[in-house]
């Protein structure tokens, strides 16, 4: 697994390939906060080449949204497969989130 | 469980590390036993890992005196896991909250559990030499029948 940061204007994207689990959230959490503290407001998780997420990994996520609220911006997410998007339904979560179909009706929505 | 059962025996320290490596182990003997490929994308991994983490952070607390054993017995229809930890155990229904309450649905932990219950068939805690967490899923057609 790994995470990579792209920018594309304002937002920050974040692409997660492999899993976000409990082994791996810091790292996931780390480069978001150094991302806010250089200035960055909008946040978008792209998991299109995720293979799945636990609920370590939402609930680094639900702590990422509060924060980044808290400083005025937002986090999205965009390309749930069916499997995650189950994952976010089962949870209540797609109720607390932005979920976009792709990564470009995200960036579109911000 | 059928003719064609597999067993594993996998025994991981308490390290968060080691979790991504025993799901994939468990999920390649899955394979082999031609168990549901669509249950092994999504519920296996997910459920095992719940399993895993909260017997490494809870059950041993991370001790690396303690380790994690996993048995997994599988067939086409039947897939049996059982996780073991050090720890005391814990009462799996007063333990289970439902993360989907106005209250409960902003906090950042609280999920496993849940998760397990909704995506196993079956969920059980009982002591034996250690504590045991023992999952249990069969494979259904896509019309939801258990095959």
């Amino acid at each position: 697994m790994s995470f990579t940061v792209k920018k594309h204007a304002d937002v920050t994207i974040l692409e997660v390939e492999g899993t976000l689990i409990v082994g791996n959230r810091q790292e996931l959490k780390q480069k978001v906060l150094e991302e806010l503290e250089a200035g960055t407001r909008k946040v978008l998780v792209d998991f299109e080449h995720t293979t799945y997420i636990d609920s370590s990994g939402l609930g680094v996520l639900v702590s990422l949204a509060k924060k980044i609220r808290e400083l005025g911006g937002d986090l999205r997410l965009a390309n749930l497969n069916d499997d995650l998007q189950t994952l976010f339904e089962l949870t209540k979560l797609d109720t607390l989130f932005q979920i976009s179909e792709s990564r470009e009706r995200a960036l579109e929505s911000f | 469980m059928g003719l064609t059962a597999l067993p594993l025996e996998l025994e991981i320290p308490s390290d968060i590390g080691c979790i991504e490596g025993a799901v994939a182990q468990v999920i390649r003997r899955c394979e082999e036993a031609a168990f549901s490929r669509h249950h092994l994308l999504f519920h296996v991994p997910v459920a095992l890992t719940e399993a895993l983490s909260n017997a490494i952070l809870r059950g041993n607390c991370e001790d690396a005196t303690k380790s994690v054993r996993v048995r997994l017995v599988v067939d086409a229809r039947l897939l049996v896991l059982e996780i073991e930890d050090d720890g005391s155990g814990f009462d799996l229904e007063a333990c289970t909250a439902d993360p989907t309450t106005p209250d409960n649905l902003g906090r950042e932990d609280g999920r496993g559990l849940f998760l397990m219950r909704r995506l196993m068939d079956r969920v059980e805690q009982f002591r034996a030499h250690g504590n045991v967490v023992r999952l249990t899923l069969r494979h259904r057609s896509s019309d939801g029948r258990a095959a």
